[in-house]
């Protein structure tokens, strides 16, 4: 009997070392595989074995409810115990998951090559090196997959624009500087199938022409930082990596690099500049990164989940891929759910799923038990969506439509006792703390605009200060050299304009 | 404005005798180890940030010292290395107390009390006199275990203000998931 336990730094943080452990203790060290994380983190601890075929799950389980568990299982009459969970793929198929980047995160041990290529692992890569760099580009174009780090750009046209590039050397640069708060996709397929994002570098490097990858990863992911690192190592020893990539004479090599604490490093400019050894300040486009990047030569740069998300485009067939999703949202969304929210996780579902289903029905609506009130959607810049629009549908272009984005899949939930005024305020020290300074809409208007919304909280000259909030947003969206304050008045915004009566207006205020 | 994101409003006490004194007891060193750090990047493209990871890791910060030694092996100015040692939350340039706490105050950790971990922790910091260095986080990427911390490297998850302050009463060496 195997016991499968995730060794995620998530589920690690509430406990799971602590009950692998104690199975480690009562079942033998040899039965236990740690894994990455399913991403059901109100079930964690969760332990797994395989019965019939099926992987059924058992959680939360601490580690003092082991012995209890195991002489359950023991006794084949497990499933009247309190932490039985049920077979996980029927819990997947219910929720309307579809895990296709995420297929085998919390199924394997993170390194183990042979368990990675049982399960499809290096399927993608294999039938690459048979087409051409084109062929591969177009199948990434036809497949419809856009960035997932946020800025939902077609990655095929990316992809294009380097492999038309006459310049070497060419690099593939995956930006895992995962900064945004309500989001850990990025950490969670670094930590638990960190060889599905070594496999999508070196399609892409196949792909363009390029020899030379860089993970530029958080220091906040120590975690992530080992698995790959150790996945690097198996990866050259089975030959994915190296000079002669599964035996295609192409060389391909990645390298990871730490970042030190700068959200504004998921800016691509400013990854690259902190890349090259720089202070991490964003540059001005043009010339693109696709053009000049990377020590001024052309660069691939993606988001840890778009380039994971290629294999399985690869092995699948870019029309398999494409037949998922919405309008010109095609394939699954990696959503983070979490905040004041009773199931959080990840759920890879779709694009077209409401935030209504996903918050109230599958994530069971809110811990505190409280009404949900509003769910910040994309990170830190995204914007505030009132209850009252959970029927729009989670799409690129469908969360524009309400002055919202999809960014990076987070969605944060509220229940009523959140104070909008409160969150605007920070939403602007957020971006004056991790402004790179460069230019003054962000660097002076965060401050300012922290300062206005302070006068707004005493209330004392409510409308002129409103006034001046909006017209100082409006210098940010416009005025900003990036997205950091160009998007910083989003949350802001949607703030003013769906709960007025948080900063002492009483009238609906007109919509942006 | 208060940003605490940067540690040396709790290292004040450290006295400009004791600062003398600790570049004094770091240019020796530095002298080589900082060589030999960087002569081990010395063929990557961009070593900055690896070498500056490497000398703090050895050093627990980054000496004034090391600056200047950083800047002539890789034929940059004092100016630049200075402004990258600034630019990043990461590096210090006091020694470090014998722990660290980040604790998370972005918005998924608000949703469920971070503003009140947060609060504690501060309270704690200010008035205590445990050996730990404070510093805010924004996000951990443990957004779905929320509130979260970090103690040590450690990620800490479903945080709360009695398990918080409990870290600092015991002077950091506590933190196991409860």
């Amino acid at each position: 009997m195997k016991y499968y336990i995730s060794c995620d730094s998530a589920a690690v943080s509430i406990g799971a070392n602590e009950t692998a452990d104690a199975l480690a203790r009562h079942a033998g060290a040899d039965a236990v595989v740690r894994t990455g994380s399913r991403g059901f983190y109100w079930l964690e601890p969760l332990i797994e074995i395989e019965h019939d075929g099926a992987r059924i799950g058992f959680g939360p389980v601490e580690a003092a409810e082991v012995p209890d568990l195991l002489a359950a299982i023991e006794s084949g009459d497990f499933e009247s115990h309190p932490r039985y969970v049920g077979d996980i793929d029927t819990l997947l198929r219910d929720q309307g998951q579809c895990r296709l980047t995420f297929a085998r995160c919390g199924v394997i041990a993170p390194t183990d090559w042979e368990a990675y290529v049982a399960h499809g692992g290096s399927a993608g890569l294999r039938a690459a090196l048979e087409n051409s760099g084109q062929a591969i580009v177009d199948a990434v174009k036809e497949s419809g997959l856009r960035g997932r780090g946020g800025a939902g750009f077609p990655t095929g046209i990316k992809w294009q624009t380097v492999h038309d590039q006459p310049a070497t050397p060419k690099y593939i640069i995956c930006n895992a500087d995962e900064g945004d708060s309500g989001t850990f996709a990025d950490r969670m397929i670094m930590e638990g199938d960190p060889f599905t994002l070594l496999e999508g570098m070196a399609i892409a490097g196949v792909a363009v022409g390029a020899e030379h990858g860089y993970i530029y990863l958080r220091s906040e992911y120590p975690d992530a930082e080992r698995a790959l690192e150790r996945a690097i190592e198996v990866a050259r020893e089975q030959g994915m990596l190296g000079a002669d990539v599964l035996g295609s004479g192409k060389a391909f090599d990645i390298e990871v690099r730490v970042g030190a604490g700068a959200y504004i490093c998921g800016e691509e400019t400013s990854l690259l500049e902190s890349l090259e050894g720089k202070r991490g300040l964003v540059r001005f486009k043009p010339p693109l990164p696709a053009i000049q990047g990377f020590m001024g030569r052309p660069t691939v740069i993606n988001n840890v989940i778009s380039l994971s998300t290629v294999p399985a485009i690869m092995a699948q067939g870019a029309a398999s891929y494409h037949d998922f999703g919405i309008n010109k949202s095609r394939g699954t969304l990696t959503i983070q759910l979490c905040g004041n929210v009773a199931r959080p996780g990840l759920y890879e579902m779709p694009f077209g799923v409401t935030l209504d289903h996903l918050i109230n029905d599958i994530g069971g609506g809110s811990v505190s038990g409280r009404p949900v009130r509003t769910a910040q959607i994309g990170g830190p810049l995204g914007a505030y969506v009132p209850a009252s629009h959970f029927d729009t549908p989670l799409g690129y272009e469908e969360l524009a439509e309400k002055n919202a984005m999809i960014g990076h899949g987070g969605v944060v939930v509220f229940d009523d006792t959140v104070d909008m005024a409160q969150q605007a305020r920070f939403a602007m020290e957020f971006c004056d703390i991790e402004s790179c300074g460069k230019c003054t809409p962000c660097r002076v208007g965060s401050v300012r605009a922290q300062e206005v919304i302070d006068r707004i909280i005493e209330a004392r000259d409510t409308d002129a200060d409103i006034t001046l909030l909006r017209e100082l947003c409006d210098t940010m969206i416009n005025g900003s050299l990036c997205a950091h304050g160009g998007m910083a008045p989003y949350p802001v915004l949607s703030a003013l304009n769906h709960f007025p009566q948080d900063f002492g207006v009483a009238e609906p205020a007109e919509t942006a | 404005m208060a940003c605490y994101r940067l540690v040396p409003e709790w290292n004040t006490e450290i006295t400009t005798v004791q600062k003398v004194e600790n570049m004094a007891r770091s240019n020796g060193e530095a002298d080589s180890a900082v060589a030999e750090i960087c002569a081990r990047h010395a063929a990557e493209e961009g070593p900055v940030l690896p070498i500056l990871h490497d000398v703090q890791a050895h050093f627990g910060y980054v000496p004034d010292a090391a600056i200047g030694e950083i800047a002539q092996a890789l034929n940059l100015s004092r100016a630049e290395v200075y402004g990258v040692v600034t630019f990043y939350h990461d590096f210090h340039r006091e020694p470090p107390r014998s722990h660290s706490l980040k604790v998370c105050r972005a918005e998924a950790c608000q949703a469920v009390g971070g503003r009140d971990v947060w609060a504690a922790a501060r309270t704690a910091a200010d008035s205590g006199d445990a050996d730990i260095d404070l510093e805010a986080v924004y996000c951990l990427g443990n957004c779905a275990c929320a509130p979260s911390v970090q103690l040590d490297g450690r990620t800490i998850g479903r945080m709360n203000v009695e398990r918080v302050s409990a870290l600092f009463a015991a002077g950091g060496r506590a933190g196991a998931p409860s």
